[in-house]
């Protein structure tokens, strides 16, 4: 019994005003990015390996919301999503930065050595490295990565030019068709690359470690972390020029998601560390060993608080989801604790006495959160903010949660 | 108040309330609206399927059902993590793979599984409650117009027990909201 609009919209009605707070992000990006990589540059001399560390920390962060943002579309298809057809071009936005995180990634090659203890040389004699060694190899290790990069890349950038070329008009629903038929078979591929990434850059610090559930885990914190940049990319949108065309029935249901799944990751991440403990293996335990004691203990603790109990209540009831001001607390929330989650699983290699955020880390946070944002930016401002000829447009502009 | 309810606590009198019948879900909707806006409270609207956004139109206040959950997840996880604590590290204290008697990591997944219990029975029984269910009859069913409630029409009841109902002016203010047919209904 909703009043749905009989207009149907035009591109040039929904692009972002040049004044827009998020049409600056490209400059602002851009800035963050050339003094954190300055700054980063000229620490790295002195601590090449805390350099690496502290790149590979920030870059983990970015690219696990662009592959959320990637999760997300493939499954807004696979579904045939009504609701999200009015902020799925930001998603789209934000999966297009994809690129440049090959980009990014070169600073990690840089600091292989450092990193991963299974690229030094002396890994040939240790007994469990060696049984590994077949895939955990530099060279297999780099086409591997240059596969992920091609898949993700591949993907982004179909979905969001498929989406881009029913702009216009006259390409009718083929585009849609073809995009809801590849999304299963794409959101296999993605899970699949997705996890192998998660074991080669994260568990892959400490090889002789492993988790079955890691690469659920990463996906978790991965699709959190997206809904809480989703919506703070919304909620100035509906705000501003996408007044009446984003509604609270859409903040409502991205603030959902964000419930949902700090519940799911907090399942999953109990689950990691529960069968650890219960099993008791050493090579096993390793992983938390290191981070129940010590400063990581503390950090541990704020980890289960923080991005579980807190959120869980917060994000609970009805009237914070349906109030920007309140969501946007605790989207900033969930991202900062995401942004805790990747420091948890990356920087006790180079900092095993605790968490230290010192000037190195805020530099590659700024360089990589800076280069990321100013793609997004530029996404968002090279093409209409809405999908507007999506042909489930109408649904999703008169989507009401009763 | 009988413990289980054949029908709603009614006050006697010879009429159950007014029964107006719509043909479409539009035109319930707008009458619902009106209904509202008169300043009745004891009313109810009845469609073959979820009529959208109808709530809103009857002025519904917001269910306290999720209250209602909340409080007995959190009762049954309180309850669950309490017995564990209670076999385990007072009652009966036993060494299990090593772990100290206070193995809380232990207790969650069963502190988790009773959260949810309570609340999906809160949810059921808070709804039964709410709703007054198990209800075997409804004075209603009187009505023989009414059995097209399952099938093609849409009905709003004004209960006569509501302050501002009055047999007359009741059944005229709903004929003119654009119902088809008006009726009052025996409350036996």
């Amino acid at each position: 019994m909703s009043h749905i609009p009989a207009t149907t919209l035009r591109p040039e009605q929904v692009t972002l005003p040049a004044r827009h707070l998020l049409a600056r992000l490209p400059v602002i990006g851009l800035v963050l990015a050339i003094a954190g990589l300055g700054l980063g540059l000229s620490l790295r001399a002195a601590n090449p390996r805390a350099f690496a560390f502290a790149w590979l920390n920030a870059y983990l962060f970015g690219l696990t919301l662009a592959l959320g943002s990637m999760f997300f579309i493939l499954i807004q298809h696979a579904t045939q999503a009504g609701w999200s057809v009015a902020v799925r071009r930001i998603a789209e936005a934000v999966a297009g930065a994809m690129p440049i995180f090959a980009v990014l990634f070169l600073p990690v090659l840089f600091g292989m050595g450092d990193l991963f203890p299974w690229a030094r040389p002396e890994a040939a004699n240790e007994p469990l490295m060696k049984w590994k060694a077949p895939y955990l190899n530099t060279q297999f290790f780099l086409v591997r990565a240059a596969v992920y990069f091609v898949v993700w890349s591949g993907l982004a950038i179909y979905y969001a030019r498929a989406s881009r070329s029913q702009d216009q008009g006259g390409a009718g629903t083929a585009p849609s068709l073809s995009m809801r038929r590849f999304a299963p078979p794409a959101i296999l591929l993605l899970a699949i690359t997705q996890t192998f990434a998660s074991i080669d850059w994260a568990m892959s610090l400490s090889p002789t470690w492993y988790s079955t559930v890691f690469g659920v885990y990463f996906f978790a914190g991965s699709f959190v972390g997206f809904f809480g940049l989703l919506a703070l990319l919304v909620i100035p949108l509906e705000r501003g020029p996408l007044h009446g065309i984003v509604t609270i029935e859409h903040l409502h249901d991205v603030g959902k998601h964000l419930f949902a799944f700090t519940c799911f990751w907090a399942y999953i991440g109990f689950c990691q560390f529960f069968l650890i403990w219960y099993g008791n293996i050493p090579e096993e335990t390793a992983f938390y060993q290191a981070r129940l004691h010590g400063g990581w203990r503390a950090v541990s603790a704020l980890l289960a608080v923080g991005h579980f109990i807190v959120p869980f209540f917060y994000l609970m009831g009805r009237t914070v989801k349906r109030k920007p001001r309140l969501l946007a607390i605790g989207a900033v929330w969930v991202l900062l604790m995401h942004l805790l989650d990747i420091a948890w699983i990356v920087l006790p290699g180079s900092h095993p006495e605790g968490l230290r955020i010192g000037l190195l880390e805020i530099a590659a946070y700024l360089a990589v959160i800076g280069s990321f944002l100013a793609a997004v930016g530029w996404n968002l401002r090279r093409q209409a903010l809405v999908p507007v000829g999506d042909p489930r447009l109408r649904e999703s502009l008169a989507f009401e949660i009763s | 108040m009988p413990s289980l309810p054949m029908v709603a606590n009614l006050p006697k009198g010879p009429h159950y309330g007014a029964l107006a019948e719509f043909a479409t879900p539009h035109e319930l909707y707008v009458a619902c609206e009106k209904v509202r806006d008169a300043g009745y409270t004891r009313w109810d609207a009845h469609t073959p399927f979820p009529v959208h956004g109808l709530d809103r139109a009857m002025g519904m206040r917001r269910s306290p059902m999720p209250f209602i959950v909340l409080g007995m997840a959190l009762i049954g996880a309180a309850g669950g993590f309490a017995l564990q604590y209670w076999v385990h590290s007072i009652e009966y204290p036993l060494t299990i793979s090593g772990k100290p008697t206070f193995a809380w990591p232990a207790y969650v997944p069963i502190t988790f599984e009773l959260g949810i219990l309570f609340g999906a029975l809160g949810a059921v029984f808070g709804m039964f409650g709410l709703n007054q269910l198990p209800m075997h009859w409804h004075p209603l069913f009187n009505s023989s117009p009414f059995e097209k409630v399952t099938d093609d029409r849409f009905f709003i009841s004004i209960e006569s027990w509501d302050p501002k109902f009055d047999a007359e002016r009741t059944r005229q203010f709903l004929q003119g909201l654009g119902s088809r047919r008006v009726e009052l209904v025996a409350s036996e």
